[in-house]
């Protein structure tokens, strides 16, 4: 890969007094769907916050195509997408992307064409107020993917929906990655991580984890992303400051006791986390 | 700042009032429905009290609707978190301010005419000055209410807030601004501090409009005393409106 859309280096960020992002350093390589996994509460919103410029940050530098984040000339090239749908409720779904298209300098057919790419072109005149929780997404997502930006971040953007949509929505993410374009997308199920190119683990603030999902059940031994994120929150040992707070796994087959990861996938103890990868990977 | 995107606020502020239907129907016929009231309330009573206190009044009304309409407008961006994501964009914090001050501005103008007719025409109220002086000077009057909105939502972090935020705001300005008792008449130190509140000068201006046949020359100086107000409170406005926020 040439470059990085985004660099994140030793990025801190404090919220109501509490350290939620420590010291974060972490790179999302141009052209890719990179996954941000990992439990509600571990810093995921906090960091996409910061890729977009609108988190104090308490220090540290993130780097967006090349410039500072949250640069004026950013705000045209980087899409973001709030975990709450953030549209206006008591205007129809076209009313709401034209204003976004015409924020962002676009003609009112894009604003159309990002009406149906999220499958709402028959919801088109609907009031936003009276659209399912699922629609409702799907509109405020339209909203993002109206000025075709070059790296969009997308916070939880599949939450609520049903299978066949969240199908859909990945194939739109992956055509848009085939275009070049660079998409961080974050998620509570873990059993989207077989859509990305690569994945973030991220946890209590820190990346537990940085590669490709093939690298990563490789070296956890675990069949799928979830077993992983459990093998590596066991592997990072007692470093659980409140038990309470585990894994908030939205996969269908949540049965699994917390630190029942089969023991024979233990990986061996020379991981040392997202530095191992990066090294490998990116030839900086 | 860029007109295309000013324009595209205003037109969307414009476009979710015309889908509520009752907000618009409030802010346009209740003034009118006060001032009827206190035309009637002053119909036996000796003398031309009416034609005293109703220009008073039609300085009011714009003022503290259009306070309220746009503090809990704009709370409501930040609330459900279109504020958040319309700061990523290339929208600048003067595009939102001027939006909102041009969408209300609109209603504004809607409102004074409606208000002023029912005034003149049914209330009886007499105007020695041109009718579209007083028109200006009660859209100059909403155009202030709407920067003063603007201005305390910046400070309400709920709805609760927002709304007390009237009476701490509007209410010293109304009880200072002459109606009650003629501002040169209160203890010097009022005096001064309704010298500065803005309202006082869109009470004064309504009267000069009302009482003096040529008040241009009367009505200008407050007139432009309330658009420096109206310029500091969207300027200390857009100084809320943070990108970043913790």
């Amino acid at each position: 890969m040439d470059s990085d859309a985004v660099v994140v280096e030793h990025l801190r960020v404090q919220r109501g007094g509490r350290d939620v992002l420590p010291d974060l350093s972490v790179r999302v390589p141009e052209g890719q769907v990179v996954g941000l996994l990992g439990p509600s509460g571990g810093g995921k919103s906090t960091l996409m916050r910061s890729v977009v410029g609108v988190q104090v940050v308490a220090g540290g530098t993130v780097t967006v195509l090349g410039e500072p984040a949250g640069s004026p000339g950013l705000r045209r090239r980087v899409g973001y997408l709030t975990q709450a749908p953030s549209v206006y409720a008591d205007l129809s779904v076209r009313a709401n992307v034209r204003y976004f298209a015409r924020v962002v300098g676009v003609d009112p057919e894009a604003a159309d064409r990002a009406v149906e790419a999220v499958d709402l072109a028959g919801h088109a005149d609907a009031r936003v107020e009276n659209l399912s929780g699922g629609q409702l997404s799907r509109a405020s997502l339209a909203c993002t993917l109206v000025g075709d930006p070059d790296l969009l971040v997308l916070d939880e953007p599949t939450v609520g929906l049903d299978p066949v949509l969240r199908r859909e929505l990945w194939s739109i993410f992956r055509g848009l990655a085939e275009q070049g374009r660079t998409l961080l997308v974050s998620s509570h199920v873990m059993d989207e991580a077989v859509r990305c190119d690569r994945l973030l683990l991220l946890r209590d603030g820190s990346i537990l984890s940085d590669s490709t999902l093939a690298e990563l059940l490789e070296r956890t031994g675990a069949e799928d992303a979830e077993s992983a994120f459990l093998a590596l929150v066991d592997e990072a040992g007692g470093r659980t400051p409140d038990s309470g707070r585990t894994a908030d796994r939205g996969a269908p087959d949540g049965g699994r006791p917390d630190g029942g990861t089969p023991d024979d996938g233990t990986p061996d103890g020379g991981y040392h986390g997202r530095h191992l990868v990066d090294e490998e990977d990116e030839p900086s | 700042m860029n007109p295309r995107i000013t324009l595209a606020t205003a037109g969307r502020i414009l476009r979710q009032l015309r889908g509520d239907h009752r907000t618009v129907a409030l802010m346009l016929v209740v003034p009118c429905v006060l001032l009827g009231l206190l035309a009637w309330v002053y119909s036996d009573a000796p003398g031309d009290v009416f034609d005293r206190i109703g220009p008073a009044l039609l300085g009011v009304f714009p003022l503290v609707v259009m306070f309220i309409v746009t503090s809990i407008a704009t709370l409501r961006e930040r609330t459900t978190g279109t504020l958040e994501r319309l700061l990523t964009t290339p929208l600048g914090k003067g595009d939102l301010m001027l939006g909102y001050a041009l969408a209300f501005g609109v209603m504004a103008l809607l409102q004074a005419v409606i208000a002023s007719s029912f005034a003149i025409w049914v209330c009886g109220l007499d105007i020695a000055g041109p009718v579209w002086l007083l028109v200006v000077i009660a859209v100059v009057d909403a155009v202030l209410g709407t920067a003063l909105g603007l201005l305390a939502s910046g400070f309400a972090r709920t709805e609760f807030q927002a709304v007390q935020f009237m009476p701490a705001f509007i209410l010293p300005q109304f009880l200072l601004c002459g109606l009650l008792m003629p501002r040169d008449r209160m203890p010097g130190v009022l005096e001064t501090v309704s010298d500065v509140l803005p309202l006082s000068y869109a009470v004064d201006a309504m009267k000069d409009v009302t009482a003096t046949a040529d008040p241009l020359g009367d009505v200008l100086p407050s007139l432009g005393v309330m658009l420096l107000w109206v310029a500091a409170a969207l300027v200390l406005g857009s100084l809320t409106l943070r990108r970043r926020t913790p």
